[in-house]
């Protein structure tokens, strides 16, 4: 008995043999090979597929301009916006106790489980011919729908989840020992957020500016419905891209493109960097996206 | 600074948490708030500091009345179970923030922050440490970094929240000293919150059990122990025993024995508690005797378990661990010491 325990080779029950493990690693790297890496290289390759002078040609033509400016500005608007709102959320749902608060983290959440279209159409609905409060404000010479406005207003409902959501669950897990000892040595309100709270949550929030950022530059179909592309007024990159490819200008598409994919890519490695760096930090927050 | 709680109640969502509370604080006293958990002490803690707000009632410090002030306002120092050091600053950084965010007009020079700052890590000893940041310390030195950021604002009242609740029993016990040592050096009123009887019988000056939001009795802790005002206390604080017994003309009965103890007042059933230490082995046949159900050996005293009157009820009784009765199947015993409540 105890013999043949001995020669049997101690493995754990969880490890599996050698050739299971090859095989599954196998088909992961095919899998994502076929469907992630090669489509990013066919960007690039078609974006410089005439050189890089024509690519950086491309990119300066006035429409390709015009969309870049405006993705910034969108960006630039509704990131900074999602910030303070996704602060001020996760700090009331974590730090108190209130009446319908599963209710409002559900709310938030409504953006990721709607589709983008439908996020477009609402505002259309708001704020169109047909409705009551879009001819109101025109009559103010407010413009929302086919305008800039209209299109900050529908990337700021499709991100808006992103710091609130990365931000909620760390919060609930720190708790409110920090601020209260904050508060008992006599620091303000203010004080305590700025000192205490607002370091705590640092990583994890850069971690959903990131994320919120990259959707913001990156979002189509929301967009595309309240732009009315309007060619260099209110086309933003990824309509842009559309376009540039529907008139058959391959390279300016994927030129374009390609500034989408680059940042994806970076916005990849510096969340790579910053689960790396901050992995325990970041740990209490679910990972789901 | 003395403390005045008068008439205090809280309700959580209409749960009541205390119920019509009164404690008197002296000044420069060390006082335990002492009960199970649900009891109300942490809450009645947390109200002094301005943490919450009562529902009715106000606390007064000295003859101010705090009970509208914010926890800013009131000046304390608090001391958290779990330590909340700011994980982001060093130990000295930690120990400065009070001083640090005051307003400009009474706020120390840089220098003079620093140099109060590392006063307070010397009187907690943990000199040496001051860039270290709190994940690079252990349990009991958090704990004491703790402190001394509570002492550098010069709180006119020390509160400390199961300050050892997290540590091992070996660095709470030594904690517990220096905690000690610590209030009489500095002498601040002090009051802190503990569920450990221990802990309160020996640090404290004065205690105060609590239990269901009630506060049950306020004394030293040996008046507490020794003359325990109600069923409660004499159960929580130290050990005891019990026996539901029938006063007849001062005389004690369990079912139809005599206890051999007399001197009781009233008539009718009662409720006999007697601690296990306190008792004295008897031959007579007036007198508790029971069959031996178990016996352990607790370091020096030997803990007997007793079957009285069949196996109705169950006694404990502390022998010395070497007393030849601890090998006898049948021990016949009479409390020293006891006390009666009305039965129920």
């Amino acid at each position: 008995m105890e013999a043949s325990l001995q020669h049997r080779r101690v493995t754990s029950p969880t490890n599996e043999p050698a050739s299971v493990r090859w095989a599954l690693i196998l088909v992961g790297l095919v899998y994502m090979a076929l469907f992630i890496v090669l489509p990013v290289i066919a960007v690039f390759s078609e974006a410089f597929a005439q050189g890089w002078g024509t690519f950086f040609q491309s990119l300066q033509s006035p429409d390709a301009q015009s969309a870049i400016r405006l993705t910034l500005l969108v960006a630039a608007i509704a990131v900074p916006l999602n910030v303070v709102f996704g602060v001020c959320a996760s700090w009331a749902i974590a730090k108190f106790e209130f009446k319908g608060k599963a209710f409002l983290i559900t709310l938030i959440d409504l953006p990721f489980s709607v589709s983008p279209v439908i996020s477009g159409l609402v505002y259309v609905l708001l704020f169109g011919s047909g409705s009551v409060l879009g001819p109101w404000l025109k009559s103010y010479g407010i413009e929302i729908l086919f305008a800039v406005p209209g299109i900050v207003l529908a990337t700021i409902f499709v991100t808006f989840p992103f710091v609130a959501r990365e931000l909620i669950p760390l919060m609930q897990d720190q708790g409110s020992g920090d601020e209260e000892a904050a508060l008992s040595l006599g620091a303000s309100g203010w004080q305590t957020f700025w000192k205490v709270t607002l370091p705590n949550i640092k990583w994890g929030l850069l971690y959903g500016v990131l994320l919120c950022n990259a959707r913001a530059m990156g979002e189509f179909g929301a967009v595309a419905v309240v732009s009315g592309k309007i060619r260099g007024e209110t086309t933003t990159m990824p309509l842009q891209v559309e376009m540039f490819y529907n008139e058959y200008q391959g390279t300016a598409a994927f030129a374009l493109a390609s500034l989408l994919a680059l940042l994806a890519l970076v916005t990849l490695v510096l969340k790579t960097a910053l689960e790396w760096r901050f992995g325990d930090e970041l740990a209490a927050t679910g990972r789901g996206h | 600074m003395e403390v005045r709680v008068q008439n205090v109640r809280k309700e959580f969502d209409r749960f009541p948490a205390l119920h019509d509370v009164s404690l008197d604080i002296a000044s420069g006293e060390l006082i335990a708030l002492l009960g199970p958990s649900g009891s109300g002490k942490t809450t009645l803690l947390r109200l002094i500091a301005g943490l919450e707000r009562p529902t009715a009632g106000k606390i007064f410090f000295g003859a101010e009345d705090a009970s509208e002030k914010s926890v800013q306002e009131r000046n304390i120092g608090f001391v958290f179970q779990h330590y909340a050091l700011f994980r982001h600053m060093t130990i000295l950084e930690n120990v400065s923030f009070g001083l640090e965010v005051r307003p400009r007009a009474t706020r120390p020079a840089k220098a003079e922050i620093r140099r109060r700052a590392r006063e307070l890590l010397d009187l907690v000893q943990l000199s040496g440490l001051e860039k270290r940041y709190p994940s690079q310390l252990s349990g009991g030195q958090r704990q004491r970094v703790a402190l001394a950021r509570a002492l550098a604002i010069e709180p006119r009242v020390l509160l400390l929240d199961e300050p050892f609740g997290a540590l091992d029993a070996q660095v709470r016990r030594e904690l517990r000293k220096w905690l000690r040592e610590i209030h009489d050096r500095t002498g601040h009123t002090t009051v802190f919150v503990t569920h450990d009887q221990e802990e309160a019988l020996e640090l404290a000056d004065r205690l105060c059990v609590m239990s269901q939001g009630k506060i049950e009795q306020v004394g030293t802790p040996d008046s507490v122990y020794d003359h325990p005002q109600s069923p409660f206390v004499f159960g929580f604080i130290g050990e005891s025993s019990t026996l539901p017994v029938t006063v007849e003309r001062g005389d004690l009965w369990l079912g139809d024995r005599p206890l051999g103890v007399s001197g009781a007042e009233g008539n009718g059933p009662a409720q006999l508690y007697f601690r296990p230490h306190d008792i004295e082995l008897v031959e007579a046949d007036a007198a508790l005797s029971g069959v031996v159900a178990s016996s352990r050996r607790v370091g020096g005293t030997r803990r007997v378990e007793l079957e009285l009157g069949g196996s109705a009820h169950r006694v404990e009784i502390d022998l010395p661990f070497d007393h030849p009765a601890g090998e006898r199947s049948q021990i016949s015993f009479r409390p020293k010491r006891w006390k009666l409540f009305p039965a129920g």
